[in-house]
């Protein structure tokens, strides 16, 4: 008898038109470097080059917060709320128009799979963009206090996780209060970053409102200690966090960090298990648990233990790891090489630990960077894996006994981004969000983003919010004495 | 795991049921605590899990075994208060020879139809394979005496029924009576027995339309299963909503569970609703992705649909000559829609 596969369903590339090399898009065109060095972005699922990328030099920052400021003190900075709505709209439907463009791009530079590119990421950008638009000119009445203006020009830089969606995060609000924007992608998913820069022109965005510059770790460097940048707003690891927080340390520039994660997703013995064991797999293996807030550390209650174990293992027999671009694929690339190499090392740590290392033993593509969604059972507080943020594949789990147990295990960490609760009892969810020291915390469900709902860290997971009103203060001063 | 087999006939339900329970005495407080021990379902998550299996997409060959699969585990059905000895056989007829144009065409599992035209049903099918299943039990209501839902059964079974679609007591069920809806299964799995010692499978029906909750679809399915069921079945079709995907995913999830505690197997069957090819092969990704492979088969897994062979058969046209032909191209010996 034949069994039920699916028969490879890839989504077409030529819905894209990539070019060979990439300049830099400063006060709304695209320009040559001056002086800077050129490096090139790959397809993480295939190693195939994609693209040359210009790494910025000192010189093309400068340039491109010149031409921001120049917006600020000219059209954008003029411009009524309700005006700059309006092309906070066009970009949002831009967006929408192009989706399918955005997607396909986002999975090939990045390895994620089609079907969260598509049904996730876009739409949320495109979400984002809408729901900003909305408090465009509406800020006075935002709670922000009386008369918010905005900073001025604001540098971010954002991660390789989620290129176009935290692109979205941040140019959003910053167009929305008033700012204008120098943007800075990560340096392996570049091209749906200058992919919106095509938008921006369509939109007719006044030159120098959005510029958009590609570079490493230097570029970054750059935008952070430049003298004329009012605001940072940075996504990305720890360790750049603090450098970040180091670099401003005294300066007047204000920032808002959001940073690495090692939530605890807590299942309760009366959870209901099969929505459970859903919401394990979707907490760490969405996007190949490239997310800040991955439910990476499974607490579950030593009295389901094994049950849920056994569930969660059989379903992981089910995820389809290959292919992005494959509307069947679940679980798509490592991002890079160098990410590969930490979630190997640290997989090995755990091992070398004492922990039980399980993974669902799929086919691995030949080509590319692949990890097996991987199991960590029997994993205390102290082993590594339990610690330190893996930004991958990999589950740990862990077990408590009571309800206390759990909070402090919990909130045992550096970190304090998300958590996540399942339980069948509402007074239980509510005590419990209550004492979980994390930003956002998820109820029988887990990574559920929605424009509207404020998102950032404790402790070393950051400060500020995003998303909601909470996420425009950070873009905004307040006050008349100003 | 062991492997799979059907529940044994000759134990008697409420003997196993106790071992199972761990009770010395099975009362309804007993089978209650037992079925509210269960896990929730979340209906939120059971909903986008249902929704996420649906995106699966299927192509070409994948699609072609998909699609003979689903034929073959079809309940060809019609229940009508109309229906008459014509267009029952008409309806066999069809069984017979789905598509004339194409003798490979695989038959459906069986010709669903009320009690009193199974020996017509019986005398068309012969000895083709294609089995004559009947709704008994007052169908669709269930609303009789325990004496007359059971008179009912043995009457389809003396007639030739090979499988018994019964509906439990949705009113009792929703009372919390379960031990009663209990013991109706027990009986009438008891007099699906044929003068031969052999046995009607039963398909029990839990009208999941009445039952609301995923929870209470759970419960039923689990109180089926305990009581003898064969399979347990969505709906009668005479409700809305009938079979939905996220129903079917809880009952799934519950055969493959009862299996992990008894080794027994359990077959589901969606009925009502299902009308085209895209949804039966979402329910056949359904069952592949929860219960598992051993349940893509029509001894496991059944659909309940009248008109859905005919979208199966366009799709099987059009697949071996590249262009949709049209509903004229295909037979339609019984149309029900006059």
């Amino acid at each position: 008898m034949a069994t039920f596969e699916y028969a490879p369903a890839p989504e077409s590339r030529a819905v894209v038109d990539i070019k060979p090399s990439y300049g830099l898009f400063i006060n709304g065109e695209f320009t040559d470097s001056q002086g800077g060095s050129a490096f090139k972005s790959i397809n993480p699922s295939s190693e195939e080059v994609l693209a040359e990328i210009t790494s910025a030099s000192d010189a093309d920052v400068d340039r491109a917060v010149a031409a921001a400021r120049r917006a600020y003190n000219g059209a954008w900075g003029r411009m009524s709320g309700a005006d700059r709505g309006k092309y906070l709209f066009r970009i949002a439907r831009i967006l929408q128009e192009r989706a399918r463009e955005f997607a396909v791009l986002e999975s090939l530079d990045n390895g994620k799979p089609i079907k969260e590119s598509r049904d996730v990421d876009v739409p949320l950008a495109a979400a984002h963009f809408f729901y900003h638009a909305g408090w465009a000119d509406k800020l006075d009445y935002a709670g922000l206090g009386t008369n918010p203006r905005p900073h001025g020009v604001v540098g971010q830089v954002i991660p390789w996780n989620f290129p176009i969606l935290m692109l979205a995060w941040k140019i959003a609000p910053a167009l929305a209060t008033g700012n204008t924007v120098v943007l800075k992608p990560a340096e392996t998913t570049p091209l749906t970053a200058l992919l919106f820069a095509e938008v921006v022109q369509q939109a007719d965005l006044p030159p120098g409102v959005v510029n958009i510059i590609t570079g490493a770790g230097a570029t970054g460097q750059a935008i952070v200690d430049h003298p004329d940048i009012d605001k940072l707003a940075f996504t990305g690891s720890t360790g750049v966090g603090k450098m970040i927080a180091r670099s401003i340390a005294g300066t007047r520039k204000k920032a808002t960090l959001e940073l690495g994660g090692k939530a605890a997703n807590i299942v309760f013995d009366d959870a209901p298990l099969d929505q459970a064991v859903e919401g394990i797999v979707n907490g760490i293996f969405f996007n190949q648990g490239h997310v800040c807030c991955a439910g990476s550390r499974l607490l579950v209650q030593e009295s389901i233990a094994d049950e849920v174990e056994k569930r969660l293992k059989r379903r992981l027999q089910t995820l389809r790891v290959g292919d992005p671009l494959d509307k069947n694929t679940d679980v798509g690339a490592i991002n890079s090489k160098a990410q590969l190499d930490r979630i190997v090392e640290l997989t090995a740590a755990g091992e070398a630990e004492g922990a039980e290392r399980w993974d669902n033993g799929c086919e691995l593509p030949s080509k590319g960077f692949w990890f097996r969604p991987t199991v960590f059972t029997g994993v205390s507080q102290g082993h590594r894996i339990a610690q330190e943020e893996i930004f991958g594949p990999v589950l740990s789990v862990l077990t408590f006994r009571t309800p206390h147990e759990a909070v402090a295990k919990a909130n045992n960490t550096p970190y304090g981004l998300s958590a996540g609760i399942w339980t069948e009892k509402g007074s239980r969810i509510l005590w419990m969000a209550d004492q979980l020291r994390a930003g956002v915390v998820w109820a029988n469900t887990f990574n559920k983003f929605d424009p509207t709902s404020p998102f950032g860290g404790y402790k070393e997971s950051g400060y500020g919010r995003e998303g909601g009103r909470h996420g425009l203060a950070a873009y905004v001063t307040t006050g008349d004495s100003k | 795991m062991s492997t799979p087999t059907a529940a044994p006939p000759s134990v008697d339900a409420t003997t196993r049921a106790r071992d199972l329970l761990g009770v010395s005495r099975l009362t309804n407080a007993a089978v209650t605590s037992w079925l509210h021990g269960l896990p929730g379902v979340d209906q939120v998550g059971c909903e986008a899990r249902a929704a996420a299996l649906g995106t699966r997409s299927i192509k070409t060959t994948s699609k072609a075994w998909g699609i003979d699969l689903a034929i073959s585990m079809i309940d060809l059905t019609t229940l009508e208060g109309a229906d008459t000895a014509g267009k029952v056989r008409g309806l066999c007829a069809k069984a017979l020879n789905p598509d004339p144009g194409y003798p490979d065409t695989p038959r459906p599992a069986a010709v669903c139809v009320y009690g009193d035209m199974v020996a017509t049903a019986k005398e068309a099918l012969g000895q083709s394979g294609v089995n004559v299943a009947a709704v008994a039990t007052a169908f669709p209501s269930g609303r009789a005496l325990l004496p007359v839902k059971l008179a009912d059964t043995r009457d389809a079974v003396a007639a030739g029924a090979d499988e018994i679609d019964m509906v439990i007591d949705r009113g009792a069920f929703l009372s919390g009576d379960y031990l009663t809806v209990f013991r109706q299964i027990a009986e009438v799995a008891e007099a699906c027995v044929r003068k031969d010692g052999s046995r009607a499978r039963l398909k029990v029906i839990m009208e999941t339309g009445e039952l609301v909750t995923y929870d209470n679809v759970r419960r039923a399915s689990w109180l089926s299963m305990l009581a003898g069921g064969d399979f347990i079945k969505t709906s009668t079709g005479k409700v809305s909503p009938a079979a939905t995907l996220p129903v079917t995913l809880v009952m799934l999830e519950a055969v493959r569970d009862w299996r992990d505690l008894t080794g027994e197997m359990v077959g589901v069957k969606p009925a009502g609703g299902i009308r085209t090819s895209k949804d039966a092969l979402k329910f056949l990704v359904t069952v592949s992705e929860v219960a598992g492979g051993d349940w893509l088969d029509p001894h496991w897994f059944r659909f309940g649909a009248s008109s859905l062979l005919n979208d199966l058969i366009l799709q099987r046209q059009r697949m071996a000559i590249g262009a949709y032909s049209g509903a004229d191209y295909v037979t339609d010996d019984s149309p029900s829609l006059y």
